[in-house]
């Protein structure tokens, strides 16, 4: 939705290759994301999309290539990893909220430990966060007492709370039961609305030309096409994507 | 069974508490103590060594490998006399039995609890791991707020079984002459003579009290916790959105 403004992009791969053993999981990636800018990145299972997320905050290594988030190396040996993460919002698909904990401990755990908030500014904002997610009432229920849709819109709202320049989606929607996935794209809509740049795995299409400012169509762990939601959904160059989206739209 | 009871009515401070005042405390009272002393101090031991078990760097992860390896090959009678009999000759002074038992229970405890504590770790959701780290946590800050909580509490059931077993090698003690409950059970056994059976079967109600104590205490924790996480709702599901809820989040 709204358009990059500055000059230094946001993350930027260059030539990055990855393997597992023998298994060529990345395949010369160079692309950049620039800075308030929406990426959807889709391809069928196996294409290497949630590698190459996992990637930008080192949950995955690489053997060759460059990342560069918000202008640091990530995988620079002198990077302070810690703090580097907590720069960076991640969604996992399987939300990952901590059970032991309630709502707003979740949130605030970060906060508290990370960027030595104090406990009531760290509750306040938490509050505020659910407020913005929808999930006020929720604040201390624990996460056992949720539904999955529920569960996902904490996980971003404790994402949300670290204030991280970028956010990074791992398929959010996919663990979801379909009547709750909506509740979900809503948030995210709202985020890239706001102007949060973000970059999302996910096979929920509606959502990509929606808000979309980007589409990078992977397959065998390459960019195979990448263009604007309107382009690749309507006109796909490559084969590949055109089987894909013909895939998609069969059932 | 009148047997029972006269023996039971004339020993009962020699069982509960030695021969204190006219000599050492004994009996019950020590076998609670070694106890205690030995599950308050092979816990965090426990801890520390499951932990190096499996840190990255292997100068910690070598050394604790070696100790649960030896002690689990050996029984604790051994222990026993090796204790028993080097420290005094590595420390060049005598060491009483009491002493003695108390940094063999710890040790040997912490060993087993170390395992224990290791599966309940490895047995979590990478998941919780990958989102704590992703948050910016340290490795410390995520394994003492997040994974040690959820590790501990899955291993409840097994670690009262340790516990459990620490209050019955107590009764070990009594082959280095270590005050405790067996060892006055022994006393008595020995100026009767005629009824044994009698004896040991106060000896094994006792036993039995404080480990079945110890059970239903461990019950009691372990349901008050459950109760909190999991809320009213029960175990953790997907509840049917209310078409409220989704109201609220279209706004």
């Amino acid at each position: 939705m709204s358009t990059a403004a500055s000059k230094q992009p946001m993350i930027a791969f260059k030539g990055v290759n990855k393997w597992y053993g023998q298994y060529h999981a990345l395949n010369d990636i160079s692309a950049t994301v620039a800075k308030g800018e929406v990426l959807v990145v889709c391809g069928p299972s196996g294409s290497g999309k949630s590698t190459l997320i996992r990637t930008v905050n080192r949950l995955e290594d690489i053997q060759q290539g460059t990342i560069q988030f918000n202008g640091q190396d990530v995988n620079a040996r002198s990077l302070d990893l810690n703090k580097f993460r907590s720069h960076v919002g991640f969604v996992f698909q399987s939300f990952n909220l901590f059970p032991h904990l309630s709502v707003v401990e979740n949130i605030a755990l970060a906060p508290v430990n990370v960027l030595k908030k104090s406990k009531a500014q760290a509750r306040e904002r938490a509050v505020q966060l659910l407020e913005r997610v929808g999930l006020a009432a929720k604040a201390d229920a624990y996460p056992g007492q949720l539904s999955g849709g529920q569960q996902q819109r904490v996980a971003i709202a404790r994402a949300l709370a670290m204030d991280p320049p970028a956010m990074l989606f791992d398929e959010p929607t996919s663990a979801l039961d379909p009547e709750m996935v909506g509740e979900v794209l809503q948030v995210m809509k709202s985020l890239a609305r706001d102007g949060m740049t973000m970059m999302c795995v996910t096979h929920e299409m509606g959502f990509a030309r929606e808000v979309a400012d980007r589409v990078w169509f992977m397959d065998h762990g390459s960019i195979v096409e990448t263009g604007t939601p309107d382009s690749f959904f309507s006109h796909p160059q490559s084969d590949r994507a055109r089987k894909f989206l013909s895939d998609l739209r069969t059932h | 069974m009148v047997d029972v009871i006269s023996i039971v009515r004339d020993n009962w401070t020699l069982l509960l508490i030695g021969q204190y005042p006219h000599g050492p405390l004994g009996g019950l009272a020590i076998t609670f103590v070694l106890s205690v002393l030995g599950l308050a101090l092979a816990f965090p031991l426990g801890v520390a060594v499951a932990l190096a078990r499996i840190s990255p760097f292997a100068w910690l992860r070598a050394p604790a490998t070696v100790l649960v390896y030896v002690v689990r090959g050996v029984p604790l009678i051994m222990f026993i006399f090796w204790v028993y009999f080097f420290v005094p000759l590595l420390i060049g002074r005598t060491v009483s039995g009491f002493t003695t038992m108390v940094v063999t229970l710890v040790i040997y405890e912490a060993a087993y609890l170390a395992e224990v504590i290791r599966a309940g770790i490895e047995g979590l959701p990478k998941g919780q791991t990958e989102a704590a780290r992703s948050l910016g946590l340290s490795y410390l800050q995520s394994t003492f707020k997040v994974i040690l909580p959820q590790a501990l509490y899955n291993m409840v059931p097994a670690m009262i079984s340790q516990f459990v077993s620490t209050i019955k090698e107590t009764s070990l003690g009594y082959v280095i002459s270590v005050n405790e409950i067996t060892f006055a059970a022994n006393q008595i056994n020995s100026t009767l003579l005629t009824m044994p059976f009698q004896v040991f079967i106060i000896l094994a109600a006792i036993y039995f009290a404080l480990c079945f104590s110890l059970a239903q205490l461990a019950r009691y924790v372990e349901r008050r916790i459950t109760r909190q996480r999991a809320g009213a709702m029960g175990a953790a599901g997907k509840s049917p959105p209310r078409p409220t809820a989704i109201a609220q989040v279209l706004q």
